[in-house]
């Protein structure tokens, strides 16, 4: 698929916007999957079950899609992952489980694990299956904070195990970044509403709107529930600290991305020139999607090289693939603003010195260096922030020294009433992360529950 | 096309001389003049014709299919009967035929029933009004013609075999091959009897009696018809173990011996045909591939053949017909003290794990995992295998399991020199961990 470039003058229209974001990696037609089904070897104790998270039994459901019984399939997936329709999309499967596949040694090409859980679980979607029920009321109440991928996936094995669950979120709507910050190329909102929903069925009880700590303390909290999962993600973007910073052409790539994805197509569009700050995924998506909504050029600025970049791969490569200029050890020094608008991000060049103490190579400035990269919007993608406020205000929670809740193996808080799981717990990882940390915690709280 | 080889592919079987020895199978596509040609036009070297007889009426779903994953038709059935097109219109056009390719060869096949009048009838009228080559009987079919007292109904009882051959041996000028049914437990019977009857050839097999499977959302067999079904003739690449065996067991009976035999059963490509060959068939026939794929598949079948001749040094197909007889033995006859046992090469293995768990669970518990280095691999039981071959079958990498002999020392015994006090048997490991309660 070749992307719709906007002329100049002209921006791209709805049509063209809708194009550009078509999926990267399409549903499978029902001939596809019966085909590339049959292609997986049924390894034994196989590698790519054990590349991933949440340990999908995946020769498991794909031996069952070649036999005709989705639903099994879909069965099994979502047994052992709560969040597999949005996983099947979003997982960064290249470096899970298709990058485990012993097929890339037999026929350099992996099974397509991604697509063919798709498949099954989409007919989950598009048939109403009911594959879970409700486990016998076990009378005990629990507080799941943030409907995320981590409390929909704790939520759902709560339900199955009797338990009453409230779900709290800030926002209006259920998924957290499942809905409101993956690329849409990958991920689009109703299917992470879809997902929730599956979840919510179950008859957990969502409050939209409510911040604990805000509109709600943790005291009423834990009076309130017998316990409490944390499932808070992440905050804000880390902010650059570099004058010129604070005008409203500089703007955090999850807010650009929330914009884009809750607006209508041709109702959001940005500047002719934008640069991203930053080397990981979420720089990725903020590039390639400022480009498929229109802007003329796109620059992903990186203050170290390639080789550092926390960014997989593949999504580099789809960042070249989408016509997005790269300027690797480059960091920015200042927003240049010009009769009240940005005009360009002044920069200076870095060159790589030795590693450090976790064997990253550490950068510093070359003198003389200092160049300006025109632009009219700077897309800031630094990192988010830990929400180290909210969570030290609940008593007997522990922090690291890098602000991630700490936790057991089975996801216990030092609170025994308080369990946590996700972005709050492991810094910022993928979804499938946050859904085995849920569905873990779910096990730890039902042992409790119980009294075990 | 073919390349330029010094290989003679002329086949003879019974006197029937073809240009090669690919006939098409009395079936579907040798119903008509056009089929037929077509197929002589694309390198095939005869043709059995659909098979003339009585009237009869067809039903409408008539084939049924068995997939592999995404190998199609890995099997067929059909309840299809002989020709249902009147008589003369099969006569003239394949008097049509064998005008136009006068070289090939164009065999009727008959059924009829069981009355000497209507066979010497049916004989004379087809050689006199089409000048064929050959008549094939057809003693095989086991679905509809059989309730009939037909097809395999004759085929089955070896006594109206060699009644009707000779009937038709009365009459007949040209070779006569009898088509023998699968549908028995020793082929060799029925063989005999047509051998008794003068015929000239056998060909084998025709289809097996089969049921291709249930409909699951209206109960009853595929293919049905309005909801009822009937048992139906099998064939096509499954049914090819099954075909080598029967043709095996005729060429390697003495009472047979010097009976021409014309192979058919699941052949779909040269190595087919050139199995079937190895094991004394002076040609073969073919229906199910090119029900699958057309009348094309012929040109890659003479000229895989005739490759593999070249570089073998055969100069013609009697050049290795019949050599791999000798080697079908009794099982009483295997060497005991023939030991091989699995070698797996580590620097191809992907790390599936199937042999492991086709040899734990499948059969004799002599491969162990062994992750070493991040790496997994799968090791050799030196002291359980027993050489069965299931993990080199299993594995899907090419030559990454290989069975490799086992020198042991021991002068080769078989079980039948062994159990009559002959020879000593190689030490047996110890295969099976003994259980304590």
């Amino acid at each position: 698929m070749s992307l719709r470039t906007a002329g100049a003058g002209a921006p791209l229209t709805a049509a063209d916007i809708a194009h550009n974001f078509l999926e990267l990696h399409p549903a499978l037609t029902d001939a596809e999957a019966v085909a590339e089904s049959n292609r997986c070897l049924f390894c034994y104790d196989a590698p790519c079950t054990i590349a991933c998270p949440t340990h999908i039994d995946v020769p498991g459901f794909i031996k069952k899609i070649a036999n005709d019984n989705l639903k099994g399939a879909a069965r099994v997936i979502l047994d052992a992952n709560p969040m597999g329709h949005s996983c099947a999309r979003a997982c960064p499967v290249e470096v899970l489980c298709e990058g485990a596949c012993v097929m890339n040694q037999q026929e350099h090409r992996a099974i397509a694990i991604g697509r063919l859980q798709r498949h099954a679980t989409d007919a989950v979607l598009a048939k109403s299956w009911k594959l879970f029920a409700p486990g016998t009321p076990s009378g005990k109440k629990v507080a799941v904070v943030g409907a995320g991928p981590a409390g929909l996936a704790c939520a759902q094995e709560l339900r199955r195990a009797g338990h009453a669950v409230v779900m709290f979120d800030a926002r209006k709507q259920p998924g957290g970044l499942n809905t409101f910050g993956i690329a849409q190329y990958k991920l689009r909102p109703d299917t992470a509403l879809a997902e929730a929903k599956t979840i919510l069925d179950l008859g957990v009880e969502l409050r939209t709107g409510v911040t604990i700590g805000a509109d709600l303390s943790f005291e009423q909290l834990g009076r309130d529930f017998d316990a409490i999962f944390l499932g808070v993600g992440l905050g804000g973007t880390h902010s650059l600290g570099i004058p010129g910073e604070g005008h409203a052409a500089v703007v955090d790539a999850l807010s650009f991305i929330e914009q884009l994805k809750t607006r209508p197509y041709g109702t959001f569009a940005p500047p002719a020139r934008v640069l991203v700050i930053g080397g990981g995924n979420t720089a990725v998506d903020a590039a390639t999607q400022a480009k498929r909504l229109g802007a003329e050029r796109v620059a992903f600025v990186y203050r170290r090289s390639e080789d550092e970049a926390p960014a997989y791969d593949f999504e580099i490569a789809l960042v070249r693939a989408s016509g997005c200029e790269l300027h690797w050890l480059t960091a920015p020094v200042e927003v240049v603003v010009e009769g009240g608008a940005v005009t360009g991000l002044k920069c200076v060049k870095m060159a790589l010195g030795a590693p450090d103490a976790s064997g990253r190579r550490g950068v510093t400035p070359v003198a003389g260096s200092e160049h300006v990269l025109p632009c009219d919007l700077v897309i800031k993608a630094l990192g988010q922030t830990k929400r180290v406020e909210l969570l030290r205000a609940i008593p007997g929670v522990q922090l690291d020294g890098a602000g991630r809740v700490v936790i057991d193996e089975h996801g216990r808080t030092a609170n025994p009433k308080v369990f946590a799981g996700g972005d709050c717990v492991n810094g910022g990882k993928e979804i499938v992360n946050a859904a085995a940390d849920g569905k873990r915690a779910a096990a730890a709280i039902s042992s409790f529950l119980e009294g075990h | 096309m073919a390349v330029a080889t010094n290989v003679d592919l002329t086949s003879n079987l019974a006197g029937i001389v073809s240009p090669n020895p690919f006939w098409l199978a009395s079936a579907p596509p040798t119903n008509t003049y056009g089929q037929v040609a077509r197929a002589f036009d694309c390198g095939w070297g005869g043709a059995v014709w659909k098979t003339i007889g009585q009237p009869i009426v067809n039903v409408y779903s008539r084939y049924g299919g068995i997939d592999s994953g995404t190998q199609k038709l890995i099997g067929l059935n059909n309840i299809e009967l002989i020709t249902d097109r009147p008589v003369e219109d099969n006569l003239r056009e394949m008097k049509l035929v064998k005008k136009r390719y006068p070289k090939h060869s164009l065999i009727a096949s008959l059924m009829v029933e069981s009355k000497r009048e209507v066979w010497h009838e049916i004989v004379k009228r087809t050689y006199g009004e089409t000048g064929c080559d050959g008549f094939e009987l057809n003693f095989g079919c086991p679905h509809g013609m059989s309730e009939r007292g037909m097809g395999a109904a004759v085929g089955q009882v070896p006594e109206y075999c060699q009644q009707i051959v000779e009937w038709v041996k009365e009459v007949s000028t040209i070779p006569v091959i009898t088509k023998l049914t699968p549908n028995v437990a020793d082929i060799t019977y029925p063989a005999r009897a047509a051998k008794r009857g003068k015929t000239d050839a056998v060909s084998a097999i025709n289809t097996i009696n089969s049921l291709m499977g249930v409909d699951l959302d209206v109960m009853a067999p595929r293919p049905n018809v309005a909801g009822k079904g009937s048992h139906g003739g099998y064939c096509g690449p499954a049914v090819k173990p099954i075909a080598l065996n029967f043709v095996s067991s005729i060429a390697a009976d003495p009472e047979l011996a010097g009976l021409p035999i014309s192979g058919i059963g699941g052949i779909s490509t040269w190595k087919d045909a050139a199995e079937f060959i190895a094991l004394g068939c002076a040609n073969v026939q073919v229906c199910t591939a090119v029900m699958h794929y057309g009348f094309r598949i012929v040109e890659d079948m003479i000229d895989g053949l005739s490759n593999w001749m070249s570089d073998k040094g055969y100069a013609r197909l009697t050049d290795f017909q019949g050599l791999a007889v000798p080697s079908i033995q009794k099982w009483e006859n295997l060497d005991l003290n023939h030991f091989i046992r699995a070698h797996i090469d580590q620097t191809t293995c992907i790390g599936c794990e199937l042999c492991f768990i086709a040899c734990e669970d499948g059969a004799h518990q002599a491969l162990a995992l062994a992750p070493k280095n991040g790496k997994r691999l799968v090791e050799v039981k030196e002291d359980m295998c027993v050489g069965c071959n299931l993990c080199s079958l299993v594995c899907p990498v090419p030559g990454c399991i290989t069975m490799r002999k086992v020198e042991n020392g021991a002068p080769s015994v078989s079980w039948k020199q062994y159990s009559s006090g002959a020879g000593t048997l190689a030490p047996r490991p110890q295969h099976y961990h003994t259980v304590e309660e």
